[in-house]
């Protein structure tokens, strides 16, 4: 008993060591020193200082998880670890006065010494220490909490970052409208004000509170409704949802300004290529890293058909030129699949890598420069809309958005139909099993070359409308991290998954578009939620429920026995 | 009957398609050699550099192919974030050179700079095992019965995740591998175009690859690598710790793949956090090459593609006009990568698996 008292203890400190090791390397990668610069909570709190206690608190919640069960015990094991956390930090401070730690990690400088120690120098080595115990007692106690007081403090939290988060893109739309006065009280040019945040914690908690305490919930309500008065209930629902839904997409770019429209009409754009690569990879399982290639296909088929500058061949209208971009896109699907269409899983997806590269360093090469223009690429692509109807509403800056929105849709409704199609079963059939599949009579290279093509199509559509929405293109432009947003949003997505598509667009495009400083480490967390993903929910956020049902067949079976649940997820 | 016929049509223009590819790749290779050699621009001396040099850097793309190798052989997955423990070992090097020419120590005489380079091999050998384990440990073990798309991906995250680790701790810029002035000079063989610097890359590699070779044959861990390679189960079964043999394979490739990381940047004299990714890729084209799973295999594989990537060029390329032919060795490259998954699956040494369901 004792040996099992000292054994969880010893799991606390590994897991306050580990914390400390997430702090360095969130200090060290300059995320703190980046987000620094912005407040969550004007004058109060900044980003960076966020992403510290937020750290705090989470190990400290998993180390009270972990602590030998007992009075108040859990609560000591937070601030252990917390504790921990702090002296890791503060001796990095200490070793970095005396080192020049900065001659190898550049984040290693004063500057992020002072956010440390709120700029005492080394005095301030109490200062992560004590916070570190405080925060990790604070992460104890949430976990010791009851349910019911739990939820509402962890609701209020994830609600308070998240505004913080958003409040410079509410604020901008609410201050032309009537709402000025409640958007300067509320919001600062970034960051939520004081009273902003005191309100939303009062209103969150309270309605969580309310919630909680309220006579039988609404669910309960639901449920005890007899079955048909159920299901009619839940298709008012739906109805009601995505009526709502379509109101809010098409008022969006009109309510939040140019620069958040602009991010959105590139969600849009990754949309409807995320679809396209999702009856290549999600419906007959071929992994093609070479997206690009027929993206790139798409833009330059464009860009040369278009373009009223130097190397536009005929000036055509954008209307004119898309389907040749998507023909033309879909004969270069052709050409780079029927030979490597033998090939199977990984081989595929390192051939299609070696495409995309191909096409990037040809488009920006001096052999085609004559015809592409190399590096400088084409420019003086016009405007959609803007040739067509002048002057009409739909022109101007949010015309690729509804663009694409509406061949987003187009690209939906294919997959759809598609997806239950005799085609689509066969390509799930060569997806699941290719020698059954083939066994079974189906023509394996026609099979995929369709899918590649048809996802190669849809890559050049992609392509033309990004012609369109940037009105340039250059090699530059054709990089392999294309491909790679491309596949990572249908992973964590959900693959095979509609819905799930437009959840990671708007999750890996969308976000990090929103959030400049963040960019630059939008590889990093597109790798860690990879990882992360394949790890945990290797089916992705909004699966479509066959891969849900195969990722998922053998811990079904086995999950009387299960004890380790990540390995159940990864169980085929 | 209409099916099948049509089918038959398919499969016959795919015959034809595939048939006009390989013609073509053959017009381009005979013809242009033959008319770069007609038109006699290059002299025999400048013919010898280039191959030179395609041998270091073959070597190179050989040492970090022997991870690709052994770690497919074992596991059936692509570690698609080997080039970044590569550029693990090029920076573990370059802080260890960098502190080593500060002392003076690194350029003092002959002696002490071959005694840094050693202490600069291991440095990174060190790092990059290191690193390799722990990659293993957090994104592939969980994974080892998951369907194979799985680790894949997730190996995909970790190549992303550790570049910008190391963007983030080290910056974006690019650092500059200190001089080493011996590997500067050229040695003395009768007007041979070759300097300290290839031979020390080219007999460092044959060396570390005739110790792996000793490794998997002769010694006792190596005999259990073979046999995991074979069968996991049945190895398992024998009294073999799969798990352990797997965490050294890893090890070892990674070492491999550090030691590439030093020679890299003491012929390049540069690195940053991408320097990983287009070698890596590059490397496992040469792991295919010799035929994956194989350690001769990879070896002959690296030197290849080195060979054709830096003689290629200018030999195919240059006598049927094309401006800056150099920019296109990748083109040369990525295309061989895809003539050998399509021609020959198998590789050069290898069994065929890339059809096979592994």
């Amino acid at each position: 008993m004792i040996e099992k008292t000292w054994r969880d203890w010893g799991a606390v400190v590994r897991i306050g060591l580990l914390g400390g090791v997430v702090a360095l390397y969130l200090c060290l990668t300059g995320l703190v020193g980046v987000f620094s610069d912005r407040p969550l909570i004007t004058g109060i709190i900044s980003l960076g200082h966020t992403l510290l206690v937020l750290a705090g608190l989470i190990t400290g919640y998993v180390g009270a998880s972990r602590a030998p069960a007992g009075q108040g015990r859990p609560v000591l094991g937070g601030g252990l670890v917390g504790l921990i956390t702090g002296v890791m930090l503060a001796l990095l401070i200490l070793i970095g006065g005396q080192v020049n730690l900065r001659a190898v990690l550049l984040n290693a400088s004063p500057a992020l010494y002072s956010l440390l120690t709120f700029s005492q120098g080394v005095a301030g080595l109490w200062v992560p220490m004590l916070l570190g115990a405080v925060l990790g007692g604070l992460g104890g106690l949430i976990y010791v909490l009851p349910p019911r007081a739990r939820r509402p403090a962890i609701w209020g939290l994830a609600a308070l970052v998240g505004l913080g988060l958003f409040a410079g893109f509410l604020r901008t739309p609410m201050l032309t409208g009537s709402l000025s006065g409640l958007a300067r009280f509320l919001f600062g040019p970034e960051g939520l004000t004081p009273a902003g945040a005191l309100i939303t914690l009062v209103l969150v908690v309270g309605g969580m509170v309310i919630r909680d305490f309220a006579e039988p919930p609404a669910r309960k309500r639901i449920a005890a409704l007899p079955h048909p008065d159920r299901l009619r209930l839940r298709r008012v629902a739906i109805g009601v949802g995505l009526l709502l839904g379509a109101l809010v997409v098409l008022a969006l770019p009109y309510a939040l300004g140019p620069f958040v429209s602009q991010v959105v009409a590139l969600v849009a754009l990754y949309v409807l290529m995320g679809l396209g690569l999702n009856i290549t990879l999600g419906f007959a399982g071929l992994l093609d890293l070479g997206f690009v290639a027929f993206f790139a296909v798409g833009a330059y088929t464009v860009g040369l058909l278009t373009s009223t500058a130097e190397y536009g061949i005929a000036q055509w209208s954008f209307w004119a030129a898309v389907p040749f971009a998507v023909v033309i896109a879909m004969a270069f699907g052709a050409f780079f699949g029927l030979p490597i269409l033998g090939i199977r899983g990984d081989y595929l997806a390192i051939a299609t890598l070696g495409f995309g590269e191909i096409i990037r360093i040809l488009a920006g090469s001096d052999l085609l420069k004559p015809l592409l223009g190399g590096p400088r690429g084409i420019l003086n692509i016009p405007k959609p809309i803007d040739g067509l109807l002048p002057g009409h509403p739909l022109a101007g800056p949010n015309q690729i958005y509804f663009l694409s929105l509406v061949c987003a849709a187009l690209v939906a409704f294919v997959a759809i139909r598609l997806r239950d199609s005799r085609l689509g079963r066969t390509w799930m059939a060569v997806r699941e099993d290719e020698d059954v599949a083939e066994a079974l009579g189906v023509n394996l290279v026609q099979t995929k070359l369709l899918a590649y093509m048809l996802g190669a199509a849809f890559a050049g559509l992609g392509g033309a409308l990004f012609a369109g929405l940037v009105g340039s293109i250059f090699a530059s432009s054709m990089q392999l991290f294309v491909s790679i947003n491309v596949v990572s949003l249908l992973i964590v997505g959900g693959m095979g998954s509609i819905p799930g598509v437009v959840v990671g667009a708007i999750f890996l495009i969308g976000l990090p578009e929103l959030f400049r400083e963040f960019s630059v480490y939008r590889f990093l967390f597109y790798g860690a939620a990879m990882i992360a993903m394949m790890l945990r929910k290797p089916e992705g956020l909004l699966p479509s429920t066959t891969i849900r049902r195969e990722l998922h067949a053998g811990a079904e079976e086995e999950a009387p026995s299960a004890t380790d649940a990540v390995g159940d997820a990864a169980t085929p | 009957m209409y099916a099948s016929l049509v089918e038959k049509l398919t499969d016959l223009s795919i015959s034809v398609f595939l048939w006009g590819f390989r013609i073509a790749v053959v017009l381009v290779v005979v013809g242009g050699s033959v008319l770069t050699l007609a038109e006699g621009k290059y002299s025999g001396a400048q013919w010898l550099d280039l191959v030179a040099d395609g041998v270091a850097q073959g070597s190179i793309y050989a040492l970090i192919a022997l991870g690709y190798t052994m770690v497919y052989g074992i596991l059936r997955m692509i570690n698609f974030a080997h080039g970044e423990i590569f550029m693990a070992g090029a920076f573990g090097g370059l802080f260890t050179a960098q502190a080593l020419a500060q002392s003076g120590f690194l350029n003092q005489s002959a002696v002490t700079s071959l005694l840094s380079v050693v202490l600069i091999l291991v440095v990174a050998m060190v790092v990059s095992a290191a690193l390799a384990l722990l990659v293993e440990r957090i994104a592939y073990r969980p994974l080892r019965t998951a369907p194979r798309l799985v680790p894949l991906i997730s190996a995909i995250g970790a190549s992303y995740f550790l570049q910008y680790t190391f963007r983030g701790f080290f910056g974006p810029g690019i650092y500059a591998y200190p001089a080493v002035a011996v590997l500067d000079k050229p040695v003395p063989i009768a007007g041979l175009p070759i300097e300290w610097g290839d031979v020390l890359v080219i007999g460092a590699a044959v060396a570390m690859m005739a110790g792996l070779y000793v490794f998997t044959m002769r010694t006792k861990i190596g005999k259990a690598m073979r046999a995991v390679s074979e069968d996991k189960d049945v190895a398992a079964l024998m009294g073999i710790d799969v798990n352990y043999v797997i965490v050294v394979t890893f090890a070892v490739g990674a070492a491999m793949a550090g030691a590439a990381g030093v020679l890299y940047g003491l012929t390049f004299r540069q690195v940053y956090f991408f320097t990983g990714f287009i070698p890596g890729i590059k490397a496992f084209t040469a792991a295919v090459l010799g035929g994956i799973g194989n350690v001769p295999g990879a070896m002959l594989g690296g030197m290849f593609l080195g060979l054709a990537e830096s003689v290629g060029p200018t030999l195919f390329l240059d006598g049927l006009n094309v401006p800056s032919p150099n920019q296109l060795k990748d083109v040369i490259a990525f295309t061989m990568l895809v003539l050998v998954l399509v021609f020959r699956p198998s590789g050069i040494l290898g069994e065929r698996i890339t059809t096979k369901k592994a």
